[in-house]
C-alpha cells in the first residue's frame, strides 16, 4: 500500500515541480582565436562560442531554476492565440500544437462517444436475438477488434486505405474522383473515429450483452400484454434496465478517448492530427539534439491532468454522493 | 429457455437483425484477415487496388512461390486433424505422461512439442512431398494462390526481431508475475479485512485508468535517466541507470496496472465465502496455510483473469516502452513503430505487415483459448462498478 503510494504519488509531484522549474546546461563565452596557414601569413579569426561549462568529473553542469509559468506560456502560446482570437482566425488558432490537440481531443471524445454506444447496442440486440448456435463463434469474432494492440489495429485500417489500397480504390470507383485518404488532416481524423469505434464497440457490445440476460422476462410479458410494441418494450424496459452500464460504458469511454494517442502513431498523422498526449509524449522524446524537453512536457501534462479532472469531476461526485447515500 | 411466442421477432426483424450481425462480423475481422493475407504476398500484389489480385497474387505466383490447389487440400485436411489431434489427443496423452500434481508443467511440454512437430510437419516435411506430388496430379497440381513467407523470414531472421520478442516477454512476464502476486495477497487481505479501504481502491484504480500515461511517464522519465546519480549515494558506484532497462518498464506498468488488478482480485475473493477459510482455520490450518491449501485451489479464474488483463496492457503498450527502452531493448510493438516509418521501400511496408501479423496471432490463440474469461472479466468490471 505504500508502495503503491510512493509510485503513484512521486511522479505526479515531480511532474508539478519540473512543470515550474526548467533545468538546463550552463554555457559561457569563450573567445576562440582559430588559425589557418595562409600564404605569407597565417590568417587569424576570433569569434566567441557557446561552450558547456564541465565540471570536476568532466560532465556538462546544469542549473536548475524557478521560472514560474514560463514553461505553461510556451506550451500555451497565449500571445499566438490572442493575436488569432483577435483577428477571429480560427485556422490561427488552430496552427497552435496545444490548441490543435485539444481541439482534436474533445472532438474526438464526443463524437465517438454515440457511435459506440450506438454500436454496442445494436450489436448486443441483434445477438440476443439469434440462435444459440452461433452466439459463441460472433463473440470470439467481436473480440478481435478490442483485444488487439492498438497500434496495430490502426495500422491494419491504414493499410487498407494508404496510397492506393483496396478500401480507396473501392471509394474511388463508387465515387469516381480521385481519393487520397492520408493527404489531409479531415480525412484522417474521419479514419480515426471509425477505427476507435470498431475498436472499442465490442467492449460496449459485451457489456451490454452481460446486462441483457437479466432483463426480467415477467415484465416484458406483461408489457406484451398491456399492448406495448417492440419499440416501445426497447425503450421502456430494456434501455432504463441497461442504464447503469450505459453510464458505466461512457465513463470508461470518456476516460480512454481522453487519452487518444495510438492512433496518432498508427496512422502517422503528426502532421496534421494531434492529440493532447501525444504532445507529452513527443516532449518527452528526445529531439535532433538530445535534449528532451522535460519541463514543457511537465507543463503539457498538468494541463493534461486538468482537463481530466474537469471531465471526471461530475462522474465521481456522484460515486461519492452515491456511498454516502448507502452508507 | 424457451422464449414465449408473444415475444418472438417477427421474421423481417429476424432478417434485419441477422444481416446486420454478419455485416458487423464482416467489419470486425475483415482488416485483421486482411493484413494476414498481405502479410504473404510480395509487395506489388499487396498493394494492389484489386482485391482478387491481393487474394490470388499473380506476381507473387511469377516469382515461383505458389500453391497449388492440391496443396491447400492437403493442407487444410492437416490443418483439421491437427486441431482435432490439439483438442482431443493432447490432453489425454498429457494426462497420462505428466507428472503427478503438476499439470501445468505437463500442459507446458505438450504443447511445445506438439508445436514444434506442426512447425516441421508443415514447413519441412510438406513442401518436399508436395513438390513430389504436384508435377503426378496435373490440372490439380497448377499453382494457382501466390504465397510467399519471405517477409516473415526477413523480419525474424534478418532484422532480429526475435530480440524484439525476447524482450516483449520479459515486460509482460514479470509484469504478469509481479502484479499478480502482489494483487492477490492484496487484494485477499482486502477481502477479508478491509472494509472503508475498499471504496478508495476503486477511486485510485479509476483515476489511474483516467490518467493518461504520458503523465505519469513525465514524472518517471527524469528520475529514471538520472537515477544512477540519485541512487549512487545508497548503492554507491554500482548504482545501475534505470533508462533502457526492462526492469524499469516493468516498474512502470506494474504501477500503472496495480490498482486495478487489486480491485478485481479483491471483488474476486470478496466472492469465495469467508467460511470455507473459517472451516480450515478451525482444522488447524495457520493463517497462511489456509491461504495456501484452501483458497488457492479456488482462486484461479480470477487470477486468470486478471493476469489476462495485465497482459494486455504490458503486451499492447506502446507509449511506456517506446520512452523507456533504447533501440536495442525494444519490444515489439514500438519496434515496428520504428519500421514502418523508415518506408524506404515497398517490401519494407509487407515486413511491417508481417511483423504486425506476428505480434497479432499470440493474441489471436489467447482469445481463442481465454475467451470466456476475457467475457467474465469485463462483465465483472461492469456489474459491480
Amino acid at each position: 500500500m505504500f508502495l503503491m503510494l510512493i509510485f503513484i504519488a512521486a511522479p505526479l509531484v515531480t511532474v508539478f515541480w519540473n512543470s515550474f522549474h526548467i533545468t538546463k546546461p550552463i554555457y559561457k563565452q569563450v573567445e576562440v582565436e582559430t588559425c589557418t596557414p595562409g600564404f605569407l601569413k597565417t590568417t587569424c579569426v576570433t569569434s566567441f562560442r557557446q561552450l558547456p561549462v564541465l565540471n570536476a568529473q568532466g560532465k556538462v553542469t546544469t542549473e536548475t531554476f524557478f521560472v514560474g509559468l514560463d514553461s505553461y506560456r510556451n506550451v500555451l502560446e497565449l500571445d499566438r492565440l490572442q493575436v488569432a482570437l483577435a483577428r477571429w482566425d480560427l485556422n490561427a488558432v488552430n496552427n497552435i500544437n496545444f490548441w490543435k490537440a485539444l481541439r482534436f481531443t474533445l472532438v474526438f471524445t464526443i463524437l465517438t462517444m454515440p457511435l459506440v454506444i450506438g454500436m454496442g447496442l445494436l450489436i448486443s440486440l441483434a445477438v440476443n436475438g439469434t440462435v444459440h448456435l452461433i452466439k459463441g463463434p460472433v463473440i470470439f469474432i467481436s473480440l478481435l477488434p478490442f483485444i488487439i494492440t492498438p497500434v496495430i489495429g490502426a495500422l491494419a485500417i491504414r493499410w487498407l486505405f494508404v496510397g492506393d489500397g483496396i478500401l480507396t480504390a473501392g471509394l474511388e470507383a463508387f465515387l469516381q474522383r480521385d481519393i487520397s485518404m492520408f493527404a489531409q488532416g479531415w480525412t484522417i481524423e474521419i479514419l480515426m473515429y471509425i477505427y476507435r469505434v470498431w475498436h472499442v464497440a465490442p467492449f460496449a457490445f459485451v457489456v451490454f450483452y452481460a446486462g441483457l440476460q437479466s432483463v426480467n422476462q415477467d415484465i416484458m410479458e406483461s408489457a406484451v400484454i398491456d399492448g406495448a410494441n417492440r419499440w416501445q418494450r426497447l425503450r421502456y424496459i430494456t434501455i432504463p434496465h441497461l442504464m447503469p452500464l450505459i453510464i458505466f460504458v461512457m465513463l470508461i469511454h470518456l476516460m480512454d478517448a481522453y487519452r487518444v494517442f495510438e492512433e496518432v502513431i498508427g496512422f502517422s498523422s503528426q502532421a496534421y492530427v494531434i492529440s493532447l498526449q501525444w504532445l507529452t509524449y513527443d516532449f518527452l522524446m528526445p529531439d535532433e539534439a538530445g535534449t528532451r524537453a522535460i519541463s514543457r512536457a511537465s507543463a503539457s501534462s498538468i494541463l493534461t491532468l486538468i482537463g481530466i479532472v474537469i471531465l471526471l469531476i461530475f462522474p465521481l461526485r456522484r460515486a461519492w454522493r452515491d456511498r454516502r447515500g448507502s452508507a | 429457455m424457451a422464449v414465449p411466442k408473444s415475444l418472438q421477432a417477427p421474421l423481417q426483424l429476424k432478417i434485419f437483425s441477422n444481416g446486420f450481425l454478419v455485416i458487423w462480423c464482416i467489419l470486425a475481422a475483415f482488416p485483421i484477415v486482411w493484413i494476414a493475407v498481405m502479410s504473404f504476398k510480395t509487395p506489388f500484389d499487396a498493394f494492389s487496388s484489386n482485391p482478387l489480385n491481393v487474394i490470388l497474387g499473380p506476381n507473387t505466383r511469377a516469382n515461383g512461390n505458389g500453391l497449388s490447389l492440391a496443396d491447400l487440400i492437403i493442407g487444410t485436411g492437416l490443418a483439421c486433424l491437427l486441431i482435432y489431434g490439439a483438442l482431443k489427443w493432447l490432453p489425454r496423452q498429457i494426462a497420462r505422461f505428466a507428472p503427478q500434481g503438476m499439470p501445468l508443467f505437463g500442459w507446458l511440454i505438450g504443447v511445445l512439442v506438439y508445436g514444434i512437430f506442426t512447425l516441421i510437419l508443415y514447413f519441412a516435411v510438406l513442401p518436399n512431398v508436395m513438390d513430389v506430388l504436384n508435377p503426378l496430379l496435373g490440372l490439380l497440381g497448377q499453382d494457382i494462390v501466390g504465397v510467399t513467407t519471405e517477409h516473415y523470414r526477413a523480419v525474424w531472421i534478418d532484422r532480429n526481431f526475435t530480440r524484439n520478442f525476447g524482450n516483449s516477454m520479459m515486460v509482460t512476464a514479470g509484469v504478469v508475475t509481479i502484479s499478480l502476486t502482489v494483487g492477490t495477497l492484496a487484494g485477499y487481505g482486502l477481502a477479508r479485512y478491509g472494509t472503508d479501504l475498499a471504496f478508495w481502491l476503486l477511486i485510485i484504480a479509476l483515476i489511474f485508468r483516467a490518467l493518461p500515461h504520458s503523465v505519469l511517464m513525465a514524472g518517471y522519465l527524469p528520475v529514471f535517466i538520472w537515477s544512477s546519480e540519485i541512487l549512487s549515494p545508497i548503492l554507491g558506484d554500482a548504482a545501475p541507470t534505470l533508462y533502457g532497462k526492462p526492469w524499469a518498464v516493468i516498474i512502470v506498468l506494474v504501477s500503472i496496472n496495480q490498482p486495478f488488478t487489486i480491485w478485481m482480485l479483491r471483488s474476486f475473493f470478496h466472492n469465495i465465502p469467508a467460511e470455507l477459510d473459517e472451516a480450515a482455520r478451525v482444522d488447524g490450518c495457520s493463517h497462511f496455510q489456509a491461504f495456501r491449501r484452501v483458497i488457492m485451489p479456488v482462486m484461479w479464474p480470477g487470477v486468470i483473469t486478471a493476469g489476462l488483463f495485465s497482459f494486455l496492457l504490458a503486451y499492447n503498450d506502446f507509449l511506456v516502452t517506446s520512452l523507456l527502452l533504447d533501440g536495442q531493448n525494444m519490444t515489439m510493438v514500438p519496434a515496428i513503430a520504428g519500421m514502418f516509418n523508415r518506408e524506404t521501400t515497398a517490401s519494407d511496408e509487407v515486413q511491417a505487415i508481417a511483423a504486425a501479423v506476428s505480434i497479432t496471432a499470440p493474441l489471436f490463440v489467447l482469445v481463442l483459448v481465454f475467451q470466456r474469461q476475457i467475457v467474465s472479466g469485463l462483465t465483472a468490471g461492469a456489474v459491480k462498478g
